[in-house]
């Protein structure tokens, strides 16, 4: 099984696409070599603008270049590309609703070491609040790849969410990334289902094993689009579950499971177990203590599915 | 070696152990900002056991949050914290967080990490020290990347609008970032008209000469009416010639061999 961060898958394919397509343009914030765009540097460079420190005029740049018929794929770590420039893609991406594909990387935990500044846990919050914002997070290595495509052929902004740390591939070499469309990775018997999304998938597969042994199997379902979302899977299990739960690298407030209750609430109350951190900030750390200390891990996910059964 | 660069000599071995054994770190831009963090520590600021929890005191922001290293081996070399300590750097439950926490470790005066934001904090503190009368300064280090965003400009206005004299900024001028060389990610020249334009004293120096590092800071304070930018030539993992200029030593760990290149360069053990 090959293992690449999709951060890495990102640049390979930004590269790619950018072969493919002359309108494709790469905007960096001096993390062009930790977000990957890099590659693109390689075969497309006078395509790919650096713009130094400065995350917001970086955004402003690109929705200008969206207005003039680029296609504007803009790079950062999730947490200054969302929160340093929020007010920049909201009002000059998400308001005229421009053609800026949005690419955030090191989100979630994944920022390890560097701690809590750079730990991006409010960010799917942010984007899926602005109107209009389609918000994707892939899972391995070929769902990214072909995200990065499938989005260019989309027109409208979009939030790509991207890790630091490599990931094993969890998809057959033949998937096809559907946007918007959410995929069944295993079909349990016990009447639970839980909808995962990036790293998470990874975690919850493994988890399944764990949970095999005390044979509770939840069908397992990968929300890759978390915007707009999958509502007909989603209550389609729902119905069927005597609880659902969503599991996220990411704030319990205003993510892929806020956007999972929005739906249930008003369609079929479910009772819903939300896997992702509550209400904190992250910490220093290797990523898997920290997927273990904030409950995130295979073992504790399946600890904490296993007791809300009980209850 | 002066008493000076024996305590800037310490704390760049302490940077370099804490950084090798956290496996994670930035050395390059800690090793260079080294000697004005031990001029200040060690010769400007009034700082130390006693007064080290006090609201009001000198204070430095290490807006440039990334060199995190530094500041712990600083607090470590004036005795404010243990050596032992400094081996828990960035690991699960230390009060050495990757980027400097405020409400962690006494000695941290304002949380960094996002960069380009240190400057308006330290603005803050100098209005708050004019308003109590207290006559306290507030010191800070920026990267000369960091000065790229746009906030350090809306700092640099407001420092200047409000004659805050009371505020020293160093710029660790090493030339470098993440991606590469400022000029070729970024031109940021020139810094000193930029800062000029905003109404600020503007000197340069040695950033590398604790002895001219202590003497700009001393003379900035009798400088009155405007804020001091002190532009500190610098070279980016500086001590460890390897290190030294290198795009690459920017957010990397040395391994074992590194290491001990590194610490036999500065003099070995002792
Ligand atoms: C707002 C923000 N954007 C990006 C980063 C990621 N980052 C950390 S260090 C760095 C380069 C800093 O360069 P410089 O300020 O010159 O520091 P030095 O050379 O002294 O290490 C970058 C881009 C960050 N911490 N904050
Ligand atoms: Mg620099």
């Amino acid at each position: 099984m090959s293992k690449r961060a999709t951060r890495a898958a990102f640049g390979l394919a930004l590269a790619q696409l950018a072969l493919e397509n002359e309108n494709v343009v790469a905007l960096s914030a001096d993390l062009a070599n930790s977000v990957k765009s890099s590659a693109m540097k390689k075969v497309a460079p006078e395509r790919h603008f650096n713009f130094g420190i400065a995350e917001a005029n970086m955004i402003g740049a690109a929705a200008g270049m969206a207005a003039n018929g680029k296609i504007p794929y803009a790079t950062s770590f999730a947490m200054f590309a969302s929160g340093r420039a929020f007010d920049q893609v909201r009002n000059m991406v998400g308001y005229p609703h421009l053609n800026v594909k949005i690419c955030a990387s090191h989100s979630g935990l994944s920022a390890v070491e560097n701690g809590a500044t750079h730990q991006a846990l409010e960010d799917m919050a942010l984007m899926r609040a602005i109107p209009g914002m389609t918000v994707i997070q892939p899972c391995d290595d070929i769902e990214t790849q072909q995200a990065v495509k499938a989005i260019s052929e989309y027109d409208g902004p979009v939030y790509l969410r991207l890790g630091r740390n490599a990931v094993e591939d969890v998809n057959d070499a033949d998937y096809q990334f559907q946007l918007g469309k959410g995929v069944i990775m295993h079909q349990g018997s016990s009447p639970i289902t839980m909808f995962a999304t990036g790293a998470m998938v990874q975690q919850s597969l493994e988890a399944l094993e764990l949970l095999k042994e005390k044979e509770i199997d939840p069908t397992l379902i990968n929300i890759h689009t978390i915007k707009p979302l999958d509502e007909q899977l989603v209550l389609e299990y729902a119905r069927k579950s005597d609880f659902i739960v969503s599991l996220e690298e990411h704030s319990i407030i205003g993510g892929l499971g806020s956007a999972i209750a929005e739906v249930t609430a008003a369609n079929c109350p479910t009772r819903q177990l939300f896997i992702g951190t509550d209400d904190v900030y992250g910490e220093s750390g290797r990523y898997e203590q920290l997927l273990d200390k904030f409950g995130l891990s295979a073992a504790a996910v399946a600890e904490r599915i296993s007791a809300f059964s009980k209850r | 070696m002066s008493e000076l660069s024996e305590h800037a000599n310490n704390i760049r071995k302490n940077i370099l152990k804490m950084i090798h054994h956290a496996q994670s770190g930035h050395p390059g831009g800690s090793l260079s900002c080294t000697d004005i963090l031990t001029a200040l520590y060690f010769s400007v600021m009034n700082i130390n056991k006693e007064n080290i929890n006090d609201v009001q005191r000198d204070k430095l922001v290490l807006s440039k949050g990334h060199a995190s290293a530094g500041l712990y081996a600083t607090l470590a070399e004036k005795g404010l914290i243990s050596e032992e300590e400094l081996l828990t750097y960035s690991q699960l439950g230390s009060r050495l967080q990757g980027h400097p926490n405020m409400n962690e470790l006494p000695g941290v005066d304002m949380s960094t990490g996002s960069l380009g934001q240190g400057l308006s904090a330290a603005v803050g503190m100098c209005l708050a020290n004019k308003l109590d009368g207290n006559g306290f300064r507030t010191y800070v280090i920026c990267g000369d990347g960091e000065i790229q965003e746009g906030q350090i400009w809306e700092a640099a206005m407001s420092a200047g609008h409000y004659h805050l004299d009371n505020l020293l900024l160093f710029v660790d001028h090493n030339r470098l970032q993440s991606d590469g060389f400022n000029s070729e990610v970024m031109e940021i020249e020139s810094i000193g008209a930029k800062f000029a334009a905003f109404n600020w004293n503007v000197l340069s120096c040695d950033g590398h000469d604790v002895d001219a590092l202590v003497a700009v800071a001393k003379y900035a304070a009798s400088c009155k009416g405007m804020p001091t930018v002190v532009i500190a030539e610098t070279i980016k993992g500086k001590g460890v010639s390897f290190m030294e200029d290198q795009p690459d030593w920017h957010g990397k760990a040395p391994d074992d061999a590194q290491l001990a290149q590194a610490l036999a360069e500065l003099g070995g053990e002792q």
